[in-house]
């Protein structure tokens, strides 16, 4: 395909006897919210790892816009516009919200190895800052202790670092996760709203939301495709729903 | 570099790893199921000589000493770890550093009240005093023949209890994974004091060992203990089998480099340079052994399964 | 963050006082016949100066060094062995000192910081028993012995001598005074940002974008240098350098100053030192044996006063 962002190959990932990603193939292509679905221990997280550099396959490839990115680390992957986020918030609860994003917008402009002038008068970190924080609802918080957040905010916070990098692929690791239904309608919206600006690769748990959003479905059963295509394929796929959506009701 | 020499430094390298390899054992288990960083090991290795010391000065007999040493020390042992160390394990490393240095400097001070600054000199036992010829002209004291016999011993009696009993296989389960030993219905307090009181009787076996070699001394296990630390950062966390390779490795290296590198140094340098800077390289032996261990594999050579991996 | 905004919490004011007295004492101290005072002091200052350094690892970077002493004796071994040699140059002994730390700290560093936790920890420590073991095996430079130091560092110039008991106090001043405030710089700048971002969740400082093994490796080195100084320094105001300078228990001794002021706070380690090296004093003037009422003092501070003096001061004032 002509416009494919990422592409892995025959990604293979075992830990012990156990296979975690069993020669796995997927394309997101250019634009596109692709969802990754599956029931617990299909490997969701550790495809995100992979993909992500947090950690390297015992084989195949992945490419990023063209380049081979299988043995690059992770934050440079970050540099070349891969950007993540944690299933479990993963934030700096000791900093307030607006230091939590600054530091993202620090993170790409370049080095950090600057070491006399303060952070705190820096507007060249603070504008971008306060202007992404302003996009994603949470201007009225920026002051505020990261840590004492509501848990959706949280959640909202958590995905605004991973903007703050000006990353042009985001990788979702259950953004839903832990939310009530009301804070995950909220997270939906959002994440619609980012939709066209970001190509996005989105691991879920939560049916609602992957149909609401998906463009495109890849179905993982222990660690291996079984299926990928549209939501209404996917509904249809025989497969599917003998492996996977007899154990839950969807939508 | 004569052959009766070499026999001689590689049996004392061997002895000097048997010791370590009695502090490591226990450091490691302690580090591996509790996580705990426990730096006041060190003064369990000068209690251990002090009180075997004492007792077998009282009752003249260094035997007795050494068997009334080993329940002396599991009760000391179980008393330290149920009254400090026990509210330690949800702490971080940092309090535990601390706040177990706080615990050397006490014992250390505790010992000096007790027995004074001088230390204490434990004669050996006459049937274990003199040299035994093992051959080609080579004799040997029979009181280090004794130690390693004794050593190798307890590291096989070790080596049984962790591999081949119950408890042993729960010890090994905690070392690999905390959660699922407590999982499996372990009673966990009750194994960390056993395992701790195991430790400290060991601990206290290799600082009596050593006594009648050297002598009891105030912060007498201090240096044994760091080079314990050497031995398990390069052996593996949690890892017996890897604390009893290192610790030997490590006894070989330091006794072998402090008595040849001189001559080997001379194939390189002057014989003055080599002189001079013999002794300064061979302080540093380990130690760079250690790093360029570390540098290749972080996580020492045999780590415990499931440890991070 | 002004520069006054420190002082308006207690534990900076407490600081504040502890500075005032070290910069007053040359003056108040023979007035009231305590002379010794001066020198009390200044070794407090030069320990204060370690902590500090050590404060930027421990308590911003999270990385629980425990071999930081080794610095102290680089320094002051630096000093020792060019004196020795005749060479008595402050313009060669300082730059030599500073630049021999920071590239045994980067040495130190990169094999360490590839570790963690308990590793860290203890290979840390063993490095610095290594050098120290250097030390002690060095029979020409004094062995266990150590070696005196006939002569302070020679700027070259008349009005500015350490040979005069005043220049040399207030030289130690202002090198206190500069370290706090190059750290107050440091971990409010971008560089000091990362390292504590690193400090409370590493790998998600990896995941936007940021290698943080660079970043702890320049603390690791800037922090050795600053220990270096303090080390230079010691050998400078004691004339005397030996071993026991960087063993490890200094190492011991150095966290608990940092932990007792407070971690991760600007002037933690400076009442720290203060407290610790005052009440080591006032315990050995009374009891020989002052160590078994240290040591049991040291748990219970770990145990139930988390947070330091600087926690303590703070707490108590919210509750008031």
């Amino acid at each position: 395909m002509r416009d494919t962002v990422l592409e892995a190959e025959g990604l293979i990932k075992a830990f012990g006897g156990l296979t975690a990603t069993d020669n796995l193939s997927l394309s997101v292509t250019k634009g596109e919210l692709h969802a990754v679905i599956g029931p617990n221990g299909a490997g969701k997280t550790t495809l995100v790892n992979l993909l992500a550099g947090m950690m390297r396959p015992d084989a195949g490839r992945i490419r990023f816009n063209g380049r081979d990115i299988t043995r690059m680390s992770a934050p440079a992957r970050v540099k070349a516009g891969l950007a993540r986020s944690y299933q479990i918030t993963s934030i700096f609860r000791d900093f307030s919200v607006l230091e939590n994003v600054m530091l993202s917008v620090q993170a790409c402009q370049g080095h950090s190895f600057r070491f006399w002038r303060p952070v705190s008068g820096d507007t060249s970190l603070i504008d971008p800052a306060r202007a992404l924080l302003e996009r994603v609802g949470l201007g009225e918080r920026m002051d505020l202790r990261a840590g004492d957040l509501a848990y959706g905010e949280q959640r909202q916070l958590e995905i605004a670092i991973s903007l703050a990098t000006e990353p042009s692929f985001l990788l979702l690791d259950e953004p839903m996760a832990g939310m009530g239904p009301e804070e995950s309608q909220g997270m939906i919206a959002f994440l619609r709203g980012l939709k066209g600006d970001y190509t996005m690769l989105l691991v879920e748990h939560d049916m609602d939301a992957v149909f609401a959003l998906a463009d495109r479905i890849t179905v993982l059963v222990y660690g291996k495709v079984i299926a990928t295509g549209s939501p209404d394929a996917i509904r249809n796929d025989p497969d599917v729903r003998e492996a996977y959506l007899g154990e839950e009701e969807i939508a | 570099m004569d052959y009766v020499l070499l026999t001689e430094q590689v049996l004392n390298g061997f002895q000097l790893g048997i010791i370590l390899f009695l502090m490591a054992a226990g450091l490691t288990l302690v580090f591996g199921i509790m996580d705990l960083v426990n730096l006041a090991h060190g003064s369990l290795f000068m209690i251990g000589a002090f009180v075997g010391g004492t007792i077998a000065l009282l009752t003249g007999s260094f035997v007795l000493g050494v068997l009334l040493m080993i329940p002396a020390m599991l009760v000391i042992g179980i008393v330290v770890e149920m009254t400090t160390l026990r509210t330690l394990y949800p702490r971080d490393h940092l309090d535990q550093v601390l706040a177990t240095f706080g615990l050397i400097l006490f014992f250390n001070e505790a010992v000096r009240l007790i027995w004074g600054p001088e230390g204490l000199v434990v004669p050996l036992p006459s049937w274990l005093d003199g040299v035994v010829a093992l051959g080609f002209g080579i004799t040997y004291p029979v009181y280090r023949i004794f130690t390693i016999i004794v050593g190798l011993l307890v590291a096989f009696g070790l080596y049984l209890l962790v591999g081949k009993t119950r408890i042993g296989m729960l010890i090994r389960a905690g070392a690999s994974n905390r959660t699922m030993a407590g999982a499996l219905g372990v009673n966990i307090p009750k194994l960390f004091t056993l395992v701790f009181g195991i430790g400290a009787v060991l601990a206290g076996l290799a600082g009596l060992i050593i006594t009648p070699i050297t002598q009891a001394a105030i912060g007498m296990g201090e240096d044994v203990l760091i080079l314990a630390f050497v031995v398990i950062v390069v052996g593996g966390i949690g890892s017996i089998r890897g604390a009893f390779i290192a610790s030997i490795v490590t006894g070989l290296i330091d006794t072998l480099g402090r008595s040849f590198l001189d001559d080997i140094l001379l194939f390189f340098m002057p014989s003055n340079a080599a002189e001079s800077a013999g002794p300064a390289v061979s302080s540093m032996l380990i130690y760079i052994l250690m790093a360029a261990i570390l540098f290749f594999r972080p996580q020492g050579l045999f780590p415990p399964k499931g440890a991070g991996g | 963050m002004s520069l006054f905004t420190p002082l308006r919490n207690p534990a900076n004011m407490f600081t504040a006082l502890v500075l005032v007295i070290f910069a007053l004492t040359p003056f108040v101290a023979p007035l009231i016949g305590e002379s010794f005072y001066i020198t009390v002091f200044a070794r407090i200052m030069i320990w204060a100066i370690a902590a500090v350094s050590l404060n930027l690892i421990i308590g911003y970077g999270g990385l629980i060094s425990f071999g930081h002493a080794v610095y102290l004796g680089i320094g002051g071994y630096t000093v020792g062995i060019l004196a020795f040699h005749g060479v008595e140059s402050a313009w060669i002994q300082w730059p030599l000192a500073i630049g021999i730390s920071g590239l045994v700290a980067l040495i130190f560093g990169a094999i360490s910081l590839r570790t963690r936790g308990v590793y860290f920890i203890m290979i840390t420590l063993a490095l610095a028993q290594m050098i120290f073991f250097l030390a002690v095996s060095a029979e020409r430079y004094g062995s266990d012995d150590g070696l005196n130091i006939l002569a302070r560092s020679d700027f070259g110039v008349s009005f500015f001598s350490l040979q005069d008991k005043m220049t040399m106090y207030y030289t130690i001043f202002a090198v206190l005074v500069a370290s706090v405030l190059v750290s107050w710089r440091l971990v409010n700048s971008r560089f000091g940002v990362v390292l504590r971002a690193a400090k409370s969740n590493d790998a998600r400082v990896e995941s936007i974008g940021v290698a943080t093994y660079r970043y702890r490796l320049t603390a690791f080195v800037i922090a050795g240098m600053m220990c270096g100084i303090a080390g230079l320094l010691q050998a400078n105001l004691e004339g005397f350098i030996s071993p026991d300078m960087m063993n490890w228990p200094r190492s011991g001794e150095l966290i608990f100053m940092v932990v007792l002021g407070g971690m991760s706070t600007l002037f933690g380690p400076v009442t720290g030192a203060f407290v610790f090296l005052m009440l080591s004093e006032l315990l050995a003037g009374w009891t020989h044996h002052w160590h078994i009422i240290f040591g049991p003092f040291l748990v219970l501070v770990v145990l139930f006063a988390r947070g330091g003096i600087a926690g303590l001061l703070s707490r108590g004032v919210r509750r008031g």
